[in-house]
């Protein structure tokens, strides 16, 4: 419980600490699911898309 | 209403049989006091109604199949499927179809070079290929207008000044633009696929004008466009061999691209869609037993005053 605990009174007790832990998960938890997505989708079309075959034509 | 609904059904529906008990299920049914001709009255009907329906299906379906029209095969192209982006390099070999046979008589008037960039071509290439047309620009500080190379911004050239120039050219048929044609037409790239590779020989009985072929794909069979893919019609720079149906397949995956441009961004957004949904749906029903837990589980006692 000591964690949860601590999380509580550091965080979520103050409506100004959770807000701005909302702002910065908010900005971490996109980020890392637009990288995540991202790299699905070019695993899932590996060498069909222009950033694969780029390198041919520069 | 209420009293329509009673003459209908008898008053069971309005009065609830039972008041003081939880009854069952069953004797909610209003049809438990209809006599036995108003139950064979509603049954026929039901059957009549059913029937009708049933009727005008099939009569519906056999008019569809009555069309003289033959419907494009389903194809498995790169791109089919939820996730799947386009083939990069088809849309570049595509371009080079579009640019060295299609062009000569279809326009495409809302794609410009710079649409190319970081899709088929770098920039470099599309600057190159942009400068190898002259477009009219002007007027210059005499007034007047003036020919210049193309820039990254200007639109494919259009073979004909406007559609009268293209009729008159073409016995009187109009070459489509081909910006929007996957999206315009039924059956989209199958569609183009199916018609870039199936002309052959009319049956008999077809009576085609002058100017005129036969392709069964096209709505009515007499098209004016001659067949416009063979083997090796043109050369790929990339070397892929230019089969009729590789040079078929690579332009209408162009031409899906220039109806679709947003194609691979849109498959994208539906992997995060899927992400995110699924999370929040989760959620919610976590929520939802969670405010309802305590509701579910009360229990309401009634104590009368003694």
């Amino acid at each position: 419980m000591g964690f949860s605990n601590t999380i509580y009174n550091s965080i979520f007790k103050r409506t100004s600490t959770m807000a701005l832990a909302i702002v910065a998960s908010a900005f971490f938890f996109e980020r890392t699911f637009d990288l995540a997505t991202e790299t699905f989708f070019d695993k899932y079309n590996e060498g069909k898309l222009w950033k694969h075959i780029k390198d041919k034509y520069e | 209403m209420a009293a329509t609904v009673g003459r209908i059904c008898g008053v069971g529906l309005l009065k609830p049989s039972n008041l003081t008990t939880i009854s069952q299920k069953s004797s909610y049914s209003t049809a438990k006091d209809w006599t036995w001709g108003k139950k064979a009255l509603l049954g026929s009907l039901g059957l009549v109604a059913g029937g009708t329906g049933a009727i005008l299906f099939a009569l519906d379906q056999s008019v569809k199949a009555s069309d003289l029209e033959l419907h494009p095969p389903k194809n498995i192209w790169s791109h089919t499927g939820l996730f799947s982006a386009f083939d990069h390099a088809s849309i570049r070999r595509g371009y080079e179809v579009y640019k060295q046979v299609c062009a000569a008589c279809h326009s495409m008037r809302f794609i410009a070079y710079r649409n190319l960039v970081g899709v088929s071509h770098t920039e470099l290439e599309a600057k190159a290929e942009a400068e190898e047309q002259m477009v009219e620009d002007g007027p210059d500080d005499q007034g007047n207008m003036f020919k210049r190379p193309g820039k990254l911004s200007d639109y494919f050239p259009s073979p004909y000044p406007n559609e009268e120039a293209a009729r008159a050219a073409n016995n009187g048929a109009y070459p489509p633009d081909l910006s929007y044609i996957v999206s315009a037409r039924h059956g989209g790239e199958d569609y183009i696929f199916a018609l870039l590779t199936g002309y052959c020989d009319a049956p008999a009985g077809v009576v085609l004008r002058e100017g005129q072929y036969y392709n069964p794909y096209f709505p009515g069979g007499a098209i004016s466009m001659a067949q416009a893919l063979y083997n090796e019609v043109i050369e790929y720079q990339d070397g892929t061999p230019p089969t009729a149906s590789q040079i078929a397949k690579d332009v209408s995956t162009f031409l899906k691209w220039t109806a679709e441009p947003e194609h691979d961004d849109r498959k994208k957004m539906l992997i995060k869609a899927i992400g995110i949904f699924t999370f929040l749906i989760a959620t919610c029903y976590y929520i939802k037993k969670l405010k309802f837990s305590s509701l579910k589980t009360r229990k309401i006692e009634f104590r009368p005053k003694e």
